[in-house]
């Protein structure tokens, strides 16, 4: 047969699957080199890149959570909290051991080395670039610990996610979030800043914003592996139909657990490099206001779809820098027009009265239509791709689900028109 | 004489004072097909539910190869052996149908393969999901559904939904297969061809299979035992023909 | 501190959480969605009251004549006069904030919500989002960042068992409670409250029966509305200022208190508004934890809904296998 011909189809490199990171990485490495000749000098526009890695990790590991096990969390931005003050926290410890690279430190930390020859190499290697090192170390360090603490702040809102779904989990993330950005503005002052604001080292703004788009690449990758793998299609098992997941012998505890605490270690690295932008951290910037501008960029995107999370994570992140310098004085008019789009667009896309008509005019329709795919089932499935708008499971009334779940599963089948 | 393969002692569930099931005795051997019969809300799909740990019994056990399987959790009962279809058909729908097979085959011991396994793309991952691909398609094809293996599971039609269901709980390589309703909304054309399928499994899986059914020509063609219930308890139990025939069981059914 | 004074506090504050809770509740249980601009329609009610009596001319100098009538034909003191006139334009203005909320509500529910009856329930709470937002951005527009106080009368102190409690305290708590017995009343013994329940249980089956379902939930979202402007009256009876993000946190806290109770069960609504008027009280008299005051009552419903995953009162689904 044709298929068995085929040895490795899973090895094999279909770059619709990698174009994503490999876009990130592109602009890394150009807006890499042009910050690092001096073509681009403008801090705010840096800073609105640092503004959009930092968006993409959020949205990316929220969609895991939302798109791909279909629960609903209002609390990354509480993740992203801990990780900010916890991962600030490390830096902050950390960094006096820099004082060794100054000039003079420097000099005295040669001479009282007993053994030449690294000294002598410390010495090539200068106290500058030494300092730059231990720098992107340590920032690198605080974003895995940052990650980390995150991650058990994740497993320990996971353990509600066990028992509860829906809106009561909804509101148990929302909960979550709250509880943790209270929490670290009544902690004590001298460790977390209290009410006044967290101070953080702040990272050369030049440099920050590289380091954060390969933590974009590295996340991007990882996530899409998981997800196109077996542990992927149990994540997504339990979203389609839990009951189904669990009479399938899928651990579902153990699913739901892995997939918040990933999300959550994201959001946390996210946070690290929030607090590295930052001189002071305040805890205002968490609060669940955040989490649902958060969730409404996932949703914008498309759930369950990672390229449509990382363009709108992109565009929303821009219009909102692009428009608060445009409107200046009327800038509040910007989240007003934010408001009203959001409306529209979710009616629009959502209306099961407007399915006939979305089908025929959605975009995907009319590119079906110009490059007619044939389907061949002897091709070798790329199944993984098919991830299709879902509905989260908050329905809790089963007649309803049954009734009318099918609408928005099969109204949205944008390609189905190119491919017969 | 062929070993016994599900054996249920004594076995009830009450809801909230309700009776949905009591006094349940079955014995399932090796290969055997055995039908569960009864009017609607005679308490068939709980005993399923029982079974696969959907609901906790009240009272009662239940044993698979002499492995006390009562009150264990649904995950746990599947890695055991036991799979089951639904009534309501419970696929995964946003995936494709090979999809839906793979993950039945998610914790088959030989496509072992960790989380950062997978997440790093270490060599494992590629073999193993090579190997449950095969697989995959071999299951398919056992329900002649391997043409259609990329398409999203929703977009079958009825009938291939069911076998679908049937194809995923028969990845997860089970003892003991729970078929609820499997002809449930099939024309007679599909009925007849899904008969040949349920005896293709037992015979090429050795698979012994307990399923419920209304169509009385699918019972009585595919079964070799029966066990009618009405109201939660045992109308008659035996032999496909005379269980049938008995008069309480007619009378049940008819309601005289 | 006293324990009468801590109870009438935390029931007061327990019955402006349960007035909101109710509107969350109700909306929920009947349209199955998550209302979560409910919040925001506390702060629309707020601004209402704002116009009425600051803002649109002439009231004033109305109340200035009715205070001065007062003053010569019934003999009153310049000061009670001046007070009895503003707590009765408070008054209009709540009804008129009340039926502004309703109308809102309604609209809110025909444009954003209505057209999406049937879409994935992700889809409306989204919408519901960007329906908070607007309102929200909109006010800020219109009345601009800053706090602003409106005045609604001052209701004085009466002594109690030999305690000193503001009478605003208990007008909340005499109030909820009338409108609490009142929603429990009209859902039990009307037609139309039967009709909401039936609409709650099964949607389809109850436009078998021939209830206009499109009618029960727009009249759904009038009432919770209606009780959201109360809830507003109740927040600036208190003397506290009104921004644009009012609405928010006691939104989201009435939303707890809703879960709490079991979100869809009215008595749920008031048991839960009530348990975290309670818990919040109590916590803000201790020293100790008052701080975390917020965090306590989102504990309370982390633990609550661990315990019981359907709420105090809510029903238990059985999921059908």
């Amino acid at each position: 047969m044709a298929n068995t011909v085929k040895k490795s189809s899973s090895r094999q490199f279909k770059l619709k699957y990698h174009i994503n990171y490999m876009l990130v990485a592109l602009v890394a490495v150009v807006l890499g080199i042009m910050s690092k000749t001096g073509v681009i000098t403008s801090r705010s526009s840096l800073e609105v890149l640092q503004q959009i890695a930092i968006a993409i990790l959020l949205t990316v590991s929220l969609s895991v959570v939302v798109g791909f096990l279909g629960e609903l969390s209002l609390g990354h931005a509480g993740f992203m909290c801990v990780g900010a003050f916890l991962g600030g926290k490390f830096a902050n410890d950390l960094y006096p051991l820099l004082d060794v690279f100054k000039k003079r430190e420097f000099s005295e930390f040669l001479e009282k080395i007993d053994y030449k020859p690294l000294a002598d190499l410390l010495e090539k290697i200068g106290y500058e670039r030494l300092n730059d090192t231990s720098e992107l170390l340590i920032l690198i360090a605080c974003m895995i610990v940052g990650g980390i603490f995150a991650a058990l702040a994740g497993l320990i809102v996971g353990l509600p996610a066990l028992r509860l779904r829906g809106d009561y989990l909804a509101i148990v993330t929302l909960a979550f979030g709250e509880i943790v950005h209270n929490m670290f503005m009544t902690a004590p002052e001298d460790i977390f800043g209290g009410p006044s604001g967290f101070k953080t080292p702040k990272y050369d703004i030049y440099s920050l914003f590289i380091i954060a788009l390969v933590a974009v690449v590295i996340c991007i990758i990882l996530v899409q592996n998981i997800m196109r793998s077996k542990h992927g299609r149990a994540i997504t098992s339990i979203r389609d139909s839990e009951i189904a997941a669990r009479a399938t012998g899928i651990n579902v505890t153990k699913y739901k657990l892995i997939v918040f605490m990933v999300a959550a270690f994201f959001a946390g690295v996210a946070g690290v490099l929030y607090s590295f932008t930052q001189t002071k951290v305040q805890t205002e910037h968490f609060t669940y206001i955040y989490s649902i501008e958060i969730l409404v960029m996932v949703v914008l995107g498309g759930m369950g779809n990672i390229n449509g999370a990382i363009i709108s994570a992109v565009l929303i992140t821009f219009l909102d820098n692009w428009l608060r310098g445009v409107l200046g004085e009327k800038a509040i008019f910007h989240k007003l027009i934010y408001a009203v789009v959001l409306i529209i667009i979710v009616v629009y896309n959502n209306a099961p009265a407007l399915k006939s008509f979305r089908e025929k005019y959605s975009l995907s329709a009319l590119m079906g239509n110009i490059f007619k795919k044939k389907n061949d089932p002897a091709k070798p499935g790329d199944d993984e791709a098919k991830w299709h708008r879902v509905p989260t499971k908050i329905e809790i009334d089963e007649v309803l689900s049954t009734k009318i779940q099918r609408d928005p599963t099969t109204s949205i089948k944008p390609d189905k028109g190119g491919k017969k | 004489m062929s070993k016994t393969v599900l054996k249920i002692e004594n076995l009830g569930i009450t809801f909230g004072g309700l009776k949905a099931v009591q006094h349940l005795d079955l014995e399932v051997k090796e290969k055997q097909l055995y039908g569960l019969v009864g009017p609607n809300g005679a308490g068939k799909t709980t005993v399923f539910n029982m079974l696969t740990g959907v609901y906790k019994p009240t009272e009662g056990k239940f044993y698979l190869e002499d492995k006390n399987l009562t009150g264990k959790s649904q995950q746990y009962i599947n890695h055991k052996g036991i799979a089951r279809t639904f009534q309501n058909i419970r696929l995964f729908n946003n995936m494709t149908v090979i999809s839906n097979v793979l993950v039945g085959l998610h914790y088959q011991p030989e496509f072992k393969c960790g989380f950062f396994t997978s997440m790093f793309r270490l060599p494992r991952h590629f073999k193993v999901e090579d190997a449950m691909r095969e697989k995959a398609k071999e299951i398919l094809r056992v329900v002649g559904l391997e043409e259609e293996r990329n398409n999203l599971s929703c977009n079958l039609p009825y009938g291939k939904q069911r076998k679908l269901e049937i194809a995923r709980a028969l990845a997860t390589n089970p003892k003991l297969l729970l078929l609820d309703e499997p002809a449930a909304g099939m024309n007679p054309q599909e009925t007849a061809d899904l008969m040949d399928i349920v005896r293709r499994i037992r015979d090429e899986y050795n698979m012994t299979i307990l399923l419920i059914e209304h169509d009385m020509k699918f019972v009585s063609g595919l079964c070799d035992e029966v066990t009618v219930l009405n109201f939660g308890t045992v109308l008659a139990q035996g032999d496909t023909k005379t269980a049938l025939n008995d008069p309480e069981v007619i009378k049940a059914y008819i309601g005289g | 501190m006293n324990i009468l004074d801590i109870i009438i506090n935390s029931l007061s504050t327990g019955g402006t959480y349960a007035m909101i809770a109710l509107g969350y509740t109700m909306v929920y249980g009947i349209a199955k969605m998550l209302n979560f601009a409910h919040g925001d329609i506390i702060m629309v009610g707020a601004y209402t009251m704002l116009v009425c009596i600051n803002r649109i001319p002439y009231t004033t100098k109305l109340g200035n004549m009715v205070a001065d009538m007062l003053v010569k034909q019934c003999g009153l003191e310049e000061k009670v006069a001046a007070n009895i006139t503003v707590i009765a334009f408070g008054i209009i203005s709540l009804i008129i904030a009340v039926i502004v909320c309703m109308l809102l509500g309604m609209i809110v529910e025909k444009l954003a919500y209505k057209p999406l009856r049937g879409a994935s329930p992700l889809a409306v709470l989204i919408t519901a989002i960007g329906v908070s937002y607007l309102l929200q951005s909109a006010a800020q527009i219109i009345f601009g960042p800053n706090q602003q106080n409106v005045p609604v009368g001052d209701f004085g102190k009466s002594k109690l068992f030999g305690v000193e409690i503001s009478n605003y305290l208990i007008i909340t708590l005499v109030v909820s409670v009338v409108v609490m017995v009142g929603l429990t009343l009209f859902i039990k013994l009307t037609r139309t409250g039967r009709a909401m329940v039936a609409v709650s249980e099964d949607k389809g089956a109850a436009q078998l029966m021939g209830i206009n379902v499109n009618a029960i939930i727009t009249l759904t979202f009038a009432i919770g509305s209606a009780l959201a402007a109360l809830a507003a009256y109740f927040t600036l009876i208190k003397n506290v200022g009104i921004t644009n993000n009012m609405g928010a946190m006691p939104g989201i806290k009435a939303f707890t208190a809703a879960v709490i109770g079991g979100i869809g069960s009215v008595p749920g609504a008031m048991v839960g508004g009530i348990l975290l008027g309670v818990i919040e009280t109590v916590a803000t008299k201790i020293p100790v934890i008052a701080p975390y005051k917020d965090a306590i009552s989102f504990l309370v419903l982390v633990i609550i809904l661990l315990v019981k995953p359907s709420g105090l009162l809510g029903k238990k689904r059985r999921e059908k296998v």
